[in-house]
């Protein structure tokens, strides 16, 4: 097995805003940061790859409802089919939705106000690629920033998403306890993020990428990079 | 009834006509009418403020660009250049809060990507009317709204302002926004880097032209809202967060590949503005065809196409040979693009439309040569307030009773329901954000320190006096996080300058600017001008807008505002004097909105900076905090609830309780330092000459001042929380 850098894509579609900060937290974090460019169907021979948060194309139609049409979306899927790592971000994770990679969709806040926070997550599964270095039950802190960040779902999806256990975090108190009070956008069950069946494919609502630098702000990014790290080097080797 | 004459229809007075026919020679027809009409407003021509703007000190040794272009510059060292500017979008958002504010964020942004550089910060100084009215609620929760909808889709973080509340802007909000960006100082698009070649050409990149904004400077910024001024809405602008994005990521690149000739980005008065300036900055003239021009609209008049205010749209000055450049650069952002006219020899600006001239008037007439005026300034006839000064009101209620309700007051409480819907984040270096005494924003090792402050309160009492406090807490606020306040912009905000008492507020305001700016060493780079604030003969409060540039050298040895840990040593820098004048207590508790504003020493403001941020630098500091709206019980409070930690301190001197505690007085700071280090404080204070006094020590879950009260902090951080979701009907 030859040891090198995972080289970690991120696609930038017009009206992304976290592409530069996930590349940033991919270098930080001791990756191969791959801009990746939404018109060009070609994923540069990555080894995962983000989908980051914005607005892409404005997000008039429905958060991620135009960015799953765009070329390089079809790549990632075929990419995601293979078992590949994709994480998707805040508008990325709208996009896999959008794209029925993952299960359930993203409405306005129960506020109906955008919102910018650090939020607590408990973590519910180590069977995926971002949280392969966390511990069920253990809980990060790591900022929101969103408008339309409720997920739901239909109650097939909802069943599929809880039997099957689905779910990979939780918005939840520092403590890990899952209440309507630490519940910052109305999301079903608190679901900050899920997976789909073979794990290989995460979407959530925090921004990890701006949970990286100690000087900033909260570091609960980390293990999620390094997660995700870890799992790009995982495939290199396979 | 007959109806007036269309140069009073469009805003321009009989002798502005008669400049007017002088200039050309001969009547004007319609449409050049409307272009001088929208030049020469009271927002564009600066016309009531020129003569008091140039009495303002703009040069430093920092400075890079002064008041002039689309924003000022300052110089922060390793090749890098601060681009940072104010602007006031009040008066559409009055009439569409949403937009308004939106369209007010987009203005000021392009006005920093016109510079060459990127935007890495928002600030939002707001000011509005009692929350206890529900337009007034309408109006905070809209412009809220629009701020954070459009900047939230644009990449550039809001990292700080203000939000203030006051009677007088009930009539009208005040809704103020300022950008920051940043570039490689040999890379600024100024007038003095690039110079512009007959033939080049004008290229219009990003939206298209529509009806939406037309007459927004002459009609909307330039006169006062009365009743029935919702008919004014289609003069409000319609913002696209989303194109301005692309616009943003397409200039850069242009400006990175050294593609452009020049570059300007359009706001009020649309492409009669930008083309004119253009072309006089130049010193030539302009063949522009507004057959050219992508329209969204059908059948547009020429004088709307000139003067509609469309968002997102930018005017560069191309070389013919770097054409397929720009086309190159904007297609890949998906932007249309346009050439639209080409520069000439000489300096008049022809317009064409349908093959026909359909204006030609000398560029330079309409963008430098507007009117000037001397306008009547005279002193009210009675002071602002006959009020009792409350300084000497006797008062024997319960001061944790009074702290309660300073820290409820909606001018002290959490603004976290205002700014959790901005974000604050993105693109990764705010270091300091929304809540503390100045935002922070890393660049490199460095980071750039924001302030915004107005203190209208103190204005209405004393506008000379306002203003110089403006600059100071300004300046202090940047200061006791570390860093040295470097320059300033502003937006002066005032009533009609019409009226001789608006222009003797105004007068004095500026007056007030220099000196502090003066003493401060903190020069103006630029700024915006905003009259007319006020409806139906009231006008809002001469509210100077500051916005301050700091440095802190290094941003790993910033000061925290809280109390960050127990058994701290707790002193005040600077002394308190018996002065409640326009003070929160007084308000608030008293009732009294009379008196005279505290006084002020720049000497001694000038210490106490230098102070602080050689003791940052000495990492001395734990955590440094400004002393002023609420006095000196709000300031300890502030520390323990932003640290967590409380407090046990006992107030010296001999003043009545009450006025120690809440007194407003200039030049204060609240610092903990570790007890280790209190030498070495009380040693750099006694060399800046700036009184000291040990108030005690931190730690514990209370706020306990020996004698005088003693409160859980967890109470008080509820109260201070959950103040204003209250008044929004909302519980915490």
């Amino acid at each position: 097995m030859t040891v090198r850098t995972p080289r970690i894509g991120v696609v930038t579609f017009p009206g992304s805003l976290d592409d530069r900060d996930a590349l940033r937290a991919i270098a930080t974090m001791g990756g191969e940061a791959v801009p990746l460019w939404h018109a060009d169907a070609d994923l540069r021979g990555v080894d995962a790859v983000v989908l980051p948060g914005g607005f892409s194309y404005g997000d008039y139609l429905r958060c991620g409802a135009i960015a799953r049409f765009a070329p390089v979306m079809e790549e990632v899927v075929r990419f995601a089919d293979r078992g590949s790592p994709v994480l998707g971000i805040c508008n990325g994770f709208q996009i896999l939705c959008e794209s029925g990679l993952l299960p359930g969709a993203l409405i306005r806040n129960r506020s109906l106000r955008f919102v910018c926070r650090n939020v607590w997550l408990r973590v519910e599964t180590s069977l995926t690629v971002v949280t392969n270095e966390l511990t069920p039950g253990e809980t990060v802190q790591i900022p929101i920033k969103h408008g339309e960040g409720q997920w739901v779902a239909t109650p097939e999806q909802l069943d599929r998403v809880e039997d099957g256990n689905l779910v990979v975090f939780r918005y939840a108190s520092r403590e890990g306890i899952v209440d309507a009070a630490h519940n910052p956008n109305g999301a079903t069950d608190n679901i900050a993020g899920v997976r789909n069946e073979a794990g290989n494919v995460v979407g959530l609502m925090p921004h990890p990428e701006h949970a990286v630098d100690p000087d900033i702000g909260p570091v609960g990014g980390q293990p999620l990079f390094a997660s995700l790290l870890r799992s790009a080097l995982v495939g290199i080797a396979t | 009834m007959t109806e007036p004459p269309l140069h009073q229809r469009l805003g321009l007075r009989d002798d502005e006509l008669a400049r007017i026919e002088a200039t050309l020679g001969r009547e004007p027809n319609p449409t050049e009418l409307a272009m001088y009409a929208v030049m020469w407003s009271e927002h564009c021509s600066y016309k009531s403020s020129k003569i008091y703007l140039r009495t303002l000190p703009t040069e430093g040794e920092a400075v890079l660009v002064g008041p002039g272009q689309d924003a000022g510059a300052v110089d922060i060292g390793d090749g890098t250049a601060v681009v940072f500017k104010i602007e006031s979008h009040s008066h559409p958002s009055a009439i569409e809060p949403y937009q308004g504010a939106a369209t007010g964020v987009g203005g000021i942004v392009r006005d920093i990507v016109s510079m060459g550089a990127r935007p890495v910060a928002l600030l939002d100084p707001l000011m509005f009317g009692p929350l206890q009215q529900e337009r007034n609620r309408w109006l905070l929760s809209g412009v809220v709204a629009g701020i954070g909808g459009y900047g939230n889709c644009i990449g550039v973080p809001t990292v700080g302002g203000e939000v203030r509340f006051a009677e007088p802007h009930s009539a009208n909000p005040t809704v103020n926004v300022m950008c920051v960006g940043i570039a490689d100082a040999d890379r600024l698009m100024t007038a003095q880097s690039h110079t512009p070649q007959v033939g080049s050409l004008l290229v219009l990149y990003g939206a298209s032209t529509g009806r939406d904004g037309i007459g927004g400077v002459s009609v909307l910024a330039s006169a006062t809202l009365e009743d029935g001024s919702e008919a004014s809405r289609p003069s409000v602008q319609i913002g696209d967060p989303f194109t301005e994005k692309l616009l943003i990521e397409a200039t850069l690149e242009l400006v990175g590949e050294d593609v452009l000739e020049g570059l300007q980005d359009l706001g009020g008065a649309g492409i009669t503005c930008a083309v004119s300036e253009s072309a006089a900055r130049a010193g030539m003239g302009v063949r522009l065809d507004l057959d050219a021009v992508p329209l969204r609209a059908r059948g547009m008049e020429p004088f709307e196409i000139l003067t509609s205010e469309s968002q997102e749209r930018m005017l560069a000055i191309v070389h013919p040979t770097r054409l397929e450049d720009v086309d190159r650069i904007c297609s890949r952002w998906g932007l249309s693009t346009a050439v639209i006219g080409e520069l000439v020899p000489g300096g008049e600006l022809t317009v064409t439309s349908a093959g026909a001239v359909a204006a030609s008037v000398p560029a330079r007439s309409l963008a430098d040569d507007g009117p000037e005026y001397d306008r009547p300034a005279t002193p009210p006839a009675q002071a602002a307030s006959s009020a009792e000064d409350p300084t000497f009101v006797p008062y024997d209620g319960d001061p944790a009773d009074a702290l309660r309700a300073l820290l409820a007051a909606p001018n002290i409480a959490s603004k976290r329901w205002i700014y959790e819907q901005y974000d604050r984040l993105v693109q990764g270096n705010s270091v300091a954000g929304p809540g503390s005494d100045a935002a922070l924003v890393r660049v490199g090792s460095k980071a750039l320190a924001l302030s915004t402050d107005g203190k209208g309160r103190f204005g209405a009492l004393d506008p000379y006096l306002g203003s110089v406090h403006s600059v100071a807490e300004a300046a202090r606020n940047v200061a006791v996080t570390g860093a040295r306040p470097l320059a300033i912009t502003n937006c002066l905000n005032f009533g009609d300058p019409e009226q001789p008492e608006v222009m003797w507020q105004f007068a004095e305001s500026i007056r007030g600017i220099r000196d502090a700016c003066l003493a401060l060493g903190t020069p103006v780079t630029g700024g915006n001008v905003s009259f007319y604030n006020g409806s139906g003969g009231s006008a809002i409060d001469p509210t100077p807008v500051i916005g301050m540039l700091g440095l802190l050298a290094d941003h790993r040895l910033r000061v925290p505002g809280g109390f960050p840990r127990p058994r701290l040593s707790i002193h005040l820098l600077g002394e308190t004097f018996a002065e409640l004048g326009g003070s929160e207590f007084a308000q608030t508790v008293l009732g009294n909105a009379g008196g005279r504003p505290p006084a002020i020493d720049l000497e001694r403001e000038r210490a106490l900076l230098r102070l602080l941020e050689e003791a940052a630098a000495e990492t001395i500091l734990a955590s440094a905090h400004d002393c002023a709206d609420g006095g000196l019980a709000v300031a300890l409070a502030e520390c323990a609830i932003a640290g967590g930690n409380g407090f046990a301190v006992a107030v010296p001197g001999d003043l009545p309780a009450h006025v120690t505690l809440f007194a407003e007085s200039a030049s204060r700071a609240v610092v903990a330092v570790d007890p280790a280090d209190e030498e070495r404080l009380l040693g750099l204070a006694a060399a800046r000459g700036v009184p000291v006094a040990r108030l005690g020590e931190t730690g514990g879950p209370r706020a306990l001042i020996d004698g005088l009260l003693d409160v859980p902090v967890a109470e008080l951080a509820g109260i201070w929380e959950g103040a204003i979701p209250l008044l929004l009907g909302e519980a915490v």
